[in-house]
Formats: structure tokens, sequence, C-alpha cells
């Protein structure tokens, strides 16, 4: 195990630089050089082709609309868009790359020299990026016997390539400084704009957990006032925002520790352990490795035409910083509201529900309330649920009209949820509506005053609080289906 | 059409009698499967003969012709394929070890077209090893022997389409050029061969070689017969994106014609002299004369950069051809040594490329894995570039003064089997003069121009013609065809040869 000092004291001394390079899975339908398909799961080795196996005699052709996205991407991070450029291949051996070279690109990325800003406890910070450039994903190994699930010690692994060829965008930052102790919350929230970003521009999923977007975090220390960069480490396998954070913390405490007892941080490669919130050492980067990069003879420049590129801009949507503040004060959403909104990733959903004729207020207690507990039980993220907007503002409605009440909107919700039709239907089918016949609601009191003598006297006595009980029994006798603020007015009407 | 009407027939002529149901596609192919058989032991020019498929394929076009169906003029005419050519379910193997045994799941672009022109695919012909070298010799399964003289080599890297062509097993073949193993060949067993502008005739399905050099085109007997064959290949593929989008050349239209009036025809004066065989040289000028005879206007042209072609080809070659062969690793097709369960991945790799690649094939890996290399990356391949660019340069200054450019299409005739095995070098300078047009990826072809004085050996004639012009490839062959059979009073090279004692081993004379 490694020593770790306290973060504090890591910080009294040193600065933190970082560098985080973010690769993001494009949501194109088809592959970057074939027709494939891209859809995730599938048996394996069936969304393949000759040339996405990199087939003897095979040839890729570039994906426009790949292309496209990835223009787009580095429009929102304000970067430059290259007139020309090429592609270029990495040449390495894996088994999980076709052709043993990734065609990636090198010194002409497509877009380069960008900037974005995030804000952190309400102060902002600059991110320089880079580039922006195109490649393609790898396959898959699975290693099978071997306790770990690693190649190590495996008995044998098997190999799909369904993923192989899905476009991929790499988003590199220019050495990230003047961070103070924030460097991991700055991590984090450029993670978050780079996710919230890619959704907005629909170009990726960009869900961390499933690998849509992944960051490999540079972080490195250099002395107070001084102005040479230290030693970086390159920290892999981090899959949650949270985890960027936490990973970023990790490294910068280990890294203090290392030099603080007089060591030299060693550059390599580190992996995330979630489990025990741990870096552990990777692959030694000492000998940087040499993947002989040359321009990609089996395809041709490209060359997007300035008029593209400004129509582009011009289709670029509002940036979602933007877009929050935006909708923050339409909706009069308090920060604190706003930001737990974002973090349950209901803003899209919250407006799409007030678009559907519900108050912001209720459709965000729908959202962060009971949908949000739901789709937490199931392992679903909130759009997953199986719950539209325009049934929650259904559903928003038929409480406004007391046909139901909270209790049995819950009871809808759930009707809803498990395929039941529409929140009407799910009242329907199920009985749900509110009892609005009062000669029955009267006899419900009548019956539940008598069955609680003892409540019904203390509320006469003026004890107003033992109303709840004598409610409690009412609803009871009507299977829920009362409303509760009737009950209590006909109750107190009857004890006078 | 007897046997022999058959085999000596061209192209065109067969095409045609196939047409007009003078003579079926069946009996064609089957007289070609014939010839195979008799000559192929001796000569080695195919590594898979696929009688069965192109009897049926030839069957096909037979009924679709007698139900009354117009085809091209080529249809039902056999061919021989180059095994560097993905043909769906036939052993592909590109000469090499790696690949025995591997069928392909899908077609080559120009294997799809060639069928869908009606032509009869005969099998696969032999090939230095991933098309690298110049005498068959890499092949992993035993040179092709060349039929002017079994002892020699049929160049390379398409000796076996060549040399399919010069022993009449095949009135077609299919080459690809890289530094002139279309062009080479040809030159040396008496045929013609042309490599087609880069991106005129599609790479996919053509197992790769150096990518940015790579093209098919097509080999025949007479300059009309490759002028169909290159219409029939021709044309923009969306599945290469190297590929031109641009109509076709008119080649054929160039190879009937054959007029060279007012034509301007500059000899390259770097690509003659030192190194160059007499007889190759006396051939090579009395073609000049045919040419002035029959109009055009011959003047010399330099080319200064053309002595660094060579040298700056053999980094950017290997450069390409290190990531391209990458691929043969063990771990999805082909050869796999050493997995006995124990070993790691990276270690059946290692074994698998050691047991699966020739030395030719290991020599260029490794030059081109040094070139790309940190560090030497800008003094090799980098500089190799900017060679390129000034050839092509050189190129572009020559054609806005003539219109082609020509010289003779090798430095010597055919050399003896294993006389340049030991020495990579001298095997290298067998594409002295056709490397320059694959480096700017202009069009140029090699046309037989007689034989050489001293040996007896065919000597090729090379025309060079900008990306694009193809045709005039075609049309100053054509005119030097015509003024041949004029001179020989015979019809080609090869009828030579047919007519000469080889007749006898290529089985040639009647019974």
């Amino acid at each position: 195990m490694d020593e770790v000092l306290d973060y504090d004291d890591v910080m009294a001394d040193y600065d933190a630089v970082l560098g985080l390079e973010v690769h993001v899975e494009l949501n194109t339908a088809s592959k970057m050089w074939c027709g494939c398909t891209t859809a995730f799961g599938g048996e394996p080795n069936t969304h393949t082709c000759p040339v996405c196996l990199g087939l003897p005699g095979s040839l890729p052709v570039v994906n426009g609309k790949a292309v496209e996205s990835a223009i787009r991407i580095g429009l929102a991070l304000n970067c430059e868009i290259a007139e020309w450029c090429r592609f270029a291949r990495k040449n390495y051996f894996y088994p999980d790359m076709p052709k043993d070279y990734q065609i990636s690109q090198y010194d002409e990325p497509l877009c380069f020299d960008g900037h974005v800003d995030v804000e952190v406890d309400g102060q902002t910070y600059r991110i320089d990026i880079e580039r922006v450039h195109m490649e393609e994903d790898a396959g898959k190994l699975t290693h099978v016997g071997g306790a770990t699930g690693r190649i190590q010690g495996a008995d044998h692994s098997l190999l799909d390539y369904n993923r192989a060829g899905v476009p991929l965008m790499e988003i590199v930052t220019k050495p990230v400084r003047g961070l103070g102790d924030k460097a991991p919350e700055v991590g984090r929230a450029y993670m978050a704009l780079l996710r919230d970003l890619m959704r907005a521009l629909d170009v990726s999923e960009a869900r961390m957990e499933r690998g849509n977007m992944r960051c490999d975090a540079n972080v490195s220390l250099m002395p107070k006032g001084a102005a040479e960069l230290g030693t970086r480490t390159e920290t892999k396998n981090v899959n949650s925002l949270r985890s960027v954070e936490n990973a970023l913390r990790y490294e910068i405490r280990r890294q203090g520790a290392v030099l603080a007892s007089g060591g030299r941080v060693k550059q390599e490669t580190r992996m995330w352990q979630e489990d025990g919130g741990v870096t552990t050492a990777g692959r030694s980067k000492e000998q940087a490795e040499d993947y002989r990069y040359f321009p990609e003879p089996d395809l041709v420049p490209v060359a997007p035409s300035r008029e593209w590129v400004e129509e582009l801009r011009a289709s670029l949507p509002e940036p979602p910083a933007q877009r929050r503040e935006r909708l923050a004060g339409e909706w009069g959403f308090s920060e604190l509201e706003m930001r737990d909104a974002d973090a349950a990733g209901a803003i899209d959903l919250i407006e799409a529900t007030v678009a559907a004729g519900t108050t912001p207020q209720a459709a965000r207690k729908w959202w962060l309330g009971e949908l949000a507990r739901r789709a937490n039980e199931s392992g679903l993220e909130l759009d997953e649920v199986a719950m539209a907007p325009a049934q929650v503002a259904e559903l928003q409605r038929l409480l406004d009209a007391k046909t139901i009440n909270d209790g049995l909107a819950r009871k809808v919700i759930e009707g809803v949820l498990a395929g039941e039709g529409s929140p009407a239907e799910v009242v329907d089918a199920r009985g749900l509506a509110i009892v609005s016949d009062d000669g029955a609601l009267a006899e419900a009191v009548d019956r539940a005053l008598a069955a609680n003598a003892d409540a019904a006297a203390k509320v006469r006595d003026g004890k107003v609080q033992a109303v709840g009980a004598l409610i409690g029994a009412v609803m009871r006798e009507m299977k829920g289906k009362a409303d509760a603020a009737a009950v209590r007015e006909l109750i107190m009407t009857k004890l006078g | 059409m007897n046997r022999l009407e058959i085999l000596r027939a061209t192209a065109a002529e067969l095409g045609a009698a196939i047409a007009a149901r003078t003579v079926t596609s069946v009996e064609v192919t089957r007289a070609f499967l014939d010839q195979i058989e008799a000559v192929d032991g001796r000569v080695h020019a195919f590594l898979h003969v696929d009688a069965a498929g192109a009897l049926a394929q030839a069957a096909a076009i037979d009924e679709r012709l007698d139900g009354g169906e117009k085809l091209g003029p080529l249809a039902g005419v056999p061919l021989a394929l180059k095994d560097i050519f993905c043909q769906e379910g036939i052993p592909t193997t590109a000469g090499s070890k790696t690949l025995e045994g591997w069928r392909p799941p899908y077609d080559a672009t120009v294997t799809r077209r060639l069928q869908e022109a009606g032509i009869v695919i005969l099998g696969k012909t032999n090939m230095d090893e991933f098309a690298m070298g110049s005498s068959t010799e890499n092949s992993a399964y035993g040179p092709t022997h060349n039929p002017w003289d079994l002892d020699r080599i049929p160049g390379g890297s398409g000796g076996g389409s060549a040399a399919s062509l010069a022993a009449f097993e095949a009135p077609l073949a299919m080459g690809t050029d890289t530094g002139g193993s279309i062009r080479q060949p040809g030159a040396v067993t008496g045929t013609v061969g042309v490599k087609p502008t880069y991106g005129g005739t599609s790479r996919y399905g053509v197992i790769a070689m150096a990518s940015s050099l790579d093209q098919p085109g097509p080999c025949a007997r007479t300059v009309l017969d490759a002028a169909l064959l290159h219409e029939v290949i021709a044309g923009h593929d969306p599945a290469d994106s190297t590929s031109i989008d641009a109509p076709v050349p008119p080649v054929v239209e160039a190879a009937r014609s054959g007029d060279v009036t007012g034509l301007r025809i500059g000899i390259v004066t770097e690509l003659g002299g030192e190194g160059y065989a007499p007889g190759v040289e006396q051939r090579f000028r009395e073609a000049l004369d045919l040419l002035r005879e029959a109009g055009a206007e011959i003047v010399e042209v330099s080319c200064p950069h053309f002595r660094y072609a060579l040298g700056a080809y053999y980094l950017i070659m290997p450069s390409e051809v290190s990531s391209n062969l990458a691929r043969y690793d063990a771990m999805r097709y082909g050869l796999r040594v050493g997995d006995d369960g124990a070993r790691s991945t990276e270690e059946v790799m290692s074994l698998s490329r050691a047991a699966g690649f020739g030395d030719e094939v290991k020599r260029r890996i490794m030059l081109g894995t040094y070139a790309l290399s940190s560090g030497y990356y800008d003094a090799y391949y980098g500089s190799a570039q900017r060679v390129r660019t000034l050839i092509d340069q050189d190129f572009d200054a020559a054609f806005q003064d003539v219109d082609v450019l020509v010289s003779p299409a090798t430095p010597t005739t055919a050399f003896k089997l294993g006389e340049r095995v030991a020495d990579p070098l001298a095997m290298y300078k067998s594409d002295l003069c056709t490397i320059p047009s694959n480096m700017a990826g202009n069009a140029a072809g090699s046309f037989p121009c007689g034989l050489a004085p001293e040996d007896g050996l065919p000597v090729g004639f090379q025309v060079m013609a900008p990306p694009l012009a193809d045709d005039r490839v075609y049309r100053v062959g054509a005119a030097l065809e015509r003024k041949l059979a004029e001179r020989w009073g015979t019809g080609t090279l090869t009828d030579q040869l047919a007519d000469g004692e080889a007749g006898a081993y290529l089985n040639l004379k009647e019974a």
C-alpha cells in the first residue's frame, strides 16, 4: 500500500497541475470506417465486416457524420478547425486491434487551440484545450480462467470486435495550472461539463459507467512558486465523475508523500481501484513507447470547407452553462435546487415536463423525488425510467384536479412503470380515483369516529393533533381513495 | 474453333466469337484449363486452379448468351487472377505461407467487376510473397518459370500472371503494380502490362503491400486486350477512399486508334546508359524510330530526381509494408505457430510471424520499422517523401513539354533463376525504370518491342503518361504494336514464341 499525506499538507507546499485526456464514443449509427452498426451489445463478433475485422485487402472509408460530430465538439470547445488534416497510423501489436495499428490523428488534429470555462464554488477556471482528434475504438478482450479476470493467470482470452472501429474522439487539455487546492473538483467539473456538452450536442450518450466517455487523468505536483512542471502520472480506469475527483485527490496525496520522503515521482500509468479508493502502479512510461506514427495512406485528407464549418457553428445548441442559468431564472430555482436537478440528470426532463404544462416546482418534485428513488432502486439513469415527461405532466393534472391524491399518485407511477398505460389509464384500470361520493365519505367518517372514540374526544377537547389518527382511519376505510384535506374538514365539522 | 485457334486467339477475338456463338465459353474455358493441365507443371504460373468454378461460370455465361442477352466484349473470356485479389471462398495466399489455406469471405472490387463483365476466372497466379520481388522467387510456393526460357525468371511480383499469358494458359490476366510488378514481368515475358493512374482502379480487396503505391492493372498479349480489360476494372469505387471519382480515360478507343501523329514523346535521359543491356537499348531505339515513322515527334527530357527514386522508394514502400503486414499476427486467421497453451500472445505472434514470412518480407518489415522509428522518421521517411514530391515535379515539368515519356521498361532482359537471390540490391534494380511512375501515381505501361539480339529474350518499352491520361499509354502502345507487326510479318511477340521452338514444350503444336 502506498503512503499518502493529508491533502491539505500537500497543498501547503505544492500546486497540482492537471492534464485530462478524454475519450468520447460517438453515437453515430455506423462505425468510423465501415457500415457496421455501433449498437452496444449483440452476440460477439456479429457487428463486424471485413473492414472492422481488418481482413487482408479491406480498406477504411471515413464516416462523414463522425467528422461532423468532431467539428461540432471542436466548435463547442472554442477550437480552431483545421482546413486540412490527415489521419495517422499508430502502430502497436495488441489482439484487440484487428489491424495491429489504430487509425488516429497525430500532428494534424481536426480541432485545436480551444478553451472552456468551468465553475467550482463560484469561481471560474479556464481549461485550455490542446486538441480534439478522431480515431477508432478497439475490440473487447475477455480473459477467461484465472482469479482476477486480468490477462495474468488467464487460461485464454476471448475477443469481441463488435466495438472495433466505433468512432472515438480524443479531447486533450493543455496542462491546467493555477487551481489552488481545487484541482480534483475542477477535474470533476470539467468532466461534468464535457458530459453535458456531448449530450447537448447529441453526439454521444457520454455515460462514463458504460465507457462512452473515458478519462485518463494526468496530474503532477510542482513546488509552490516553481516554474517547471513536475513528473506526472496518468490514472486510467476512472469510470465516474466522483472517481475523477477521488482519483485526482488520491494521486495528489500519494505523490505528496513520495516527494515529502525525498523520493521521485515515477512517470507511469496508474489504475484507479474503485473499491479500495486507491491507485495502483500500471505500465511504466519512463521509456516513451514508439508508435511509429505516419500519415494513413489508405485515407485522403479531411478538408472541411469554411462554409460548412460556419454552418455547423451557427447551428450549435445553447452552451449547457448558459442554458442552466437561463432555466434557473425561468423556473425560479435556487442555486441548490438547480445543482441537485443537474446532478440527477433531470434538467431536460423537467424542461420537457414544464413544456407539457406542469409548474417547475411540481416537475422538480416528481423527478427528484419518487422517480429518482425508483430509478435508483432499479439501477437506471433518470431518463431511462419508463415514464415520459408528458406522463408526469398528466399525473400532475390528475392530482391538481383532485382525481387522485399524493398517495394514489405513487401507485399510479407504479402502474405506469409496470407498463400498464398512461396515468389516466392506470387510474381507471386500478380503480385509484378518489371517491367523490359525499355519502360514502360521511359514512366512513361516522364509522371512524365511532371506532376511535378516544381520539374523537381529544379533538373535541381541543387537542387538534389527534385528528391525524382519525384521518388515517378514514383513509384506511376508503382504501386511500379520498382527499385527505376533505376528510379533515369533514371530521372537524362533525366534531364541532 | 479448334484448340490452337482458341489458345492463340486474342481476348477480343474470343469475346467476339463467344458473342457470335461460333464457340462457347465452356469450350474456350476448357481449352485453357487443358493447357494449364498440360504445361503448368513446367511453368508453375498458377497456385490454384478453380476448374469447377470456371466451368460453372462459363456455362452460366453461355446460358445467358443463348438466351439472347447482350453482354460486354469480354464476356465468357477466361482470365488468370493474381493471388493478391480476394475472391470469395477461393484460396488467396498473396504468395505467403502465412495465408496458406485462407479463403476470403468477400470479393475484391476488381474481382466483382470481372465477374460482372462475364469474365471467367481460371484460378490464382503465383507471385512474390506479398508482391515483394522481381522474379517470383520470393513466393513461398516455389518460383514461376519464364516460358521463353524455363531457367529464367518471369519477372515479379506478377510473374505468374505474365507467364500464364506467355504460355497461352490464359488470354487475360490481372496484376498489381507497386514498383513495377505488372510492367517488369510484362517486359521480360513479351507481354503487355499497364499500371493505371493511381486511384484509377480500386484497391479494395487487394492484399496491401504499400498502400500509396499499389495499383491493380491489366495484363494481356495485345494492347487492345489490355485496354478492354482496363475498361472493365477501372472507375470510381466508394469502398476505396483513394479511388478517383472521374470518368475512365478512353483507353479502348486509344488502343483501337493507335494514332500518334503529332504526339510529342520524351525520352527520359536518366533511364538509360550504364547498367542497361545493349540489346535492350538497341530495341528501345528501334522502337523510337518506328514511332517517329508513325508521325510522333521524339525529344530528350531530363528528370534529374529520378536517380533518387529507387532509394526513396525503398524507404516509403517498406514503411507502409511494416504497418500493412502487422495484421498477420496469428490471432484471427492465417498461420499460427507455438500455441501450446503455455506461451504468451506475444510469443505466439512472434513465432507465427517468424515462421510465416519469408526473408524478403522480413527484410522490408525491418527496414520500414527502422525508417519510421522516432528519431529517424525525418531523416528517412520524411526525406523520402520530399524526394517523392521532387519526382512528381520532374514529371509535371516534363509533361509541360511532352505528351508522354518513354524508357526501357527494365534495364536488362530476364535473368536466370537464382542469379540475384543473394543480392537484394541487384534485384531491386530490376525496377529502376518503373518506380518513378508509382512514386508519382501516373499511368504507365510496358509493351513488347522485340528480342534482345544477345540472348533472344523479350525487351519491354515503357510509356508513361500524366495522371488520368492512361489513354495516351495505350495510343503509343498500339502504334508500336502495329509497326512491329508490319516489320515482323507476324502478330505479337508471343506469337513468335509459340511459332518457335518453345511451341513444343508449351503444347502449342498440332498433336
